[in-house]
């Protein structure tokens, strides 16, 4: 409130001003604009700062301590690389959630791909019906991360769960699908296949860019349906399934509700649903071993930034720019 | 000639066409039925006696009874009506909180021009693919200096704090589709940047607010993990940690009101979907991001 009184002319040109004022108001103007600039941007700053780059910073000292939760920060133990040695050579639990995860992902990322591509295909008309259709597919996207869907998977796939229900209509012995350690992680694929919708929704969008010109050119060359969809669909949808894909992925890794809730928070039977983010958790939270845990998630971190990577130098051999030069 | 040799080819590949739509129709409608019977069947579930449950799998009950509902909501020391309050104040403060924070990054990528902007915005994007359990044993540490850990801050301050960069990047995709030449008007007009911000691009971005809101609201309404974390006092636990409570009480008699409160906690959800359902659809379109 003293901005109003002092005679400060940085400040002062907000109100609308008389020509002099205006015109000292845009000589000022890139040094206003870039303090203004800095203005706008501190909570963003101050979140990225204090909520994730130091954070990640102190993990990363962490991940060479032997810290657990009651120690006080300053009695905690250098450590060296034992944490992560313990990770790679000694805990068998470790490597029994990286293979979870990477076939929950291997498996699941693809089937709600091609179902989210499959049904996008049978929805792609310009008929009347079809954003009715495409609502109620999407709707599991947006139940489907919840503890209470999960909890009524867990339900489903029991004994006395509507999976046997229907199984018994033909004549198939049902069993509690969740409790056997050879299905129980298939429960949680469903699960995320069942979610197809929001990839499905984005390659309903990558369909109606494609110009309808190039098929009407391929048909009148004589191209069949499947030749249409080979060289014409499939290369033109290429950067949304490449853009589907490297987010199916990353978020398949991350998968954490669904195996919390269906293994009671445990990752069992026998840890076949001890998804990489299950185990941190554990080791974190309930064994407050978190320097352990924090050269977990480190690991975790470069191990997703490595496949993005791998994802993205792969891109330009399968990935179709329509814009014409091949990136 | 011509005319009926056109109509003859034309009325049995017509006819093709129409077994083929029809055919279409009918898978698709195949798939819905399969996509939908889950929460079918956990709707009717929700109103089937105990005995039921146990012996009768379909989706509807034999014996319609509402009992689970009062039941469930009652079953824990501590209300559901409880839990309810407190996911819906955690929603409610993270809806602004991405507002507001989310609102002024965007404004500041879109439009001011200041030192380092182009690293800062490439940072901000980085963040996108940034997993959240990487940071959350560090993050954990800090809170609980703070004397956080117990309390809703941990799952409300870091709103404050634009940390969800999926919506910096939505209303700075928004905000550069509104055409510059009203920022200049405004300026000629005697805006300064405050001014460009308060006139021009606030009350123009409002789509982009409201998508913002909605899925800020539905991501807190599901968001677990943390609340996990963070909430230890029955009398703070929220909607979805509350449900894990039905995981440990595994007597039969706490399947039903499991299934009425599963209902329950995604009715919200549900609604918003009814309500938004088109703004959502194309909030996932412009954006892709999540699901």
């Amino acid at each position: 409130m003293a901005l109003t009184t002092a005679p400060s002319p940085t400040v002062e040109p907000q109100r609308p001003a008389r020509a002099p004022a205006r015109r000292r108001g845009r000589g000022r103007g890139p040094r206003r604009e870039g303090l203004a600039g800095y203005v706008f941007l501190s909570p963003w700053l101050l979140g990225l700062l204090g909520i994730t780059a130091i954070p990640m910073l102190i993990s990363l000292y962490l991940s060479f301590t032997d810290y657990e939760v009651l120690t006080p920060l300053n009695e905690v133990k250098w450590v060296g690389l034992a944490n992560y040695r313990r990770m790679f050579t000694q805990d068998q639990s470790y490597w029994h959630a990286v293979q979870v995860t990477v076939k929950f992902a291997l498996i699941a990322v693809p089937l709600k791909l091609a179902a989210a591509l499959g049904v996008a295909l049978l929805l792609n008309r310009e008929r009347r019906g079809v954003g009715v259709f495409r609502g109620l597919f999407y709707l599991p996207s947006l139940l489907g991360s919840s503890v209470a869907l999960a909890m009524i998977w867990r339900s489903m796939f029991n004994r006395e769960g509507a999976v046997n229900g229907f199984l018994g209509i033909f004549g198939i012995q049902g069993q509690p699908w969740v409790n056997d350690p050879t299905w129980a992680l298939g429960t949680l694929m469903v699960l995320a296949i069942w979610q197809f919708g929001a990839p499905m929704v984005i390659f309903l969008a990558g369909l109606k860019q494609i110009p309808t010109e190039l098929y009407e050119a391929a048909a009148v060359d004589g191209a069949g349906r499947m030749r249409r969809f080979w060289h014409i669909t499939l290369p033109m949808l290429s950067p949304v399934i490449f853009f589907n894909l490297v987010l199916e992925t990353i978020h398949g890794f991350q998968g954490f509700t669904a195996a919390f809730v269906i293994s009671g928070g445990t990752g069992g039977p026998i840890d076949s649903t001890l998804m990489y983010t299950l185990n941190l958790y554990i080791k974190g939270f309930t064994e407050y071993e978190m320097g352990y845990a924090a050269a977990m998630a480190w690991v975790f971190l470069a191990a997703i930034a490595v496949i993005t990577a791998i994802f993205f130098s792969t891109g330009r051999y399968w990935v179709h720019y329509a814009d014409g030069d091949d990136r | 000639m011509t005319i009926t040799e056109t109509a003859a080819a034309s009325t049995p590949e017509r006819a093709r066409g129409a077994l083929q739509e029809a055919a279409r129709l009918v898978v698709l409608l195949v798939i819905l039925a399969i996509v939908l019977y889950p929460l079918a069947w956990m709707v009717g579930s929700s109103f089937k006696s105990q005995q039921e449950i146990l012996s009768n799998t379909s989706a509807i009950p034999d014996v319609f009874t509402p009992g689970n509902y009062s039941e469930g909501w009652t079953h824990f020391d501590v209300s559901f009506g409880r839990f309810f309050l407190n996911s819906a104040l955690i929603a409610a403060l993270a809806i602004i909180g991405n507002i507001i924070s989310c609102l002024f990054a965007a404004y500041a990528f879109a439009r001011l021009r200041f030192p380092l902007r182009g690293m800062w915005f490439a940072i901000m994007i980085g963040t996108l693919l940034l997993p959240g359990h990487v940071l959350i044993i560090p993050q954990f540490i800090l809170f609980k200096t703070f004397g956080w850990v117990g309390t809703i801050a941990p799952l409300v301050v870091p709103h404050f704090l634009a940390t969800e960069a999926f919506f910096v990047f939505l209303m700075v995709q928004f905000m550069r589709g509104i055409p510059r030449e009203l920022d200049d008007a405004a300026r000629i007009d005697g805006c300064g940047p405050f001014g460009v911000f308060r006139y021009v691009l606030l009350p123009l971005s409002r789509p982009a607010l409201v998508t913002t809101a909605i899925f800020s609201f539905i991501w807190t309404w599901n968001e677990f993990f943390r609340q996990l974390v963070y909430l230890s006092d029955l009398e703070k636990y929220t909607v979805p940690v509350a449900m894990t409570l039905f995981i440990d009480s595994t007597g039969q008699s706490s399947v039903g009101p499991m299934f009425a409160m599963s209902v329950l906690s995604l009715l919200p959800v549900f609604l918003f979907f009814v309500a938004f359902q088109r703004m959502l659809v194309e909030g996932i379109n412009t954006s892709g991001l999540k699901g």
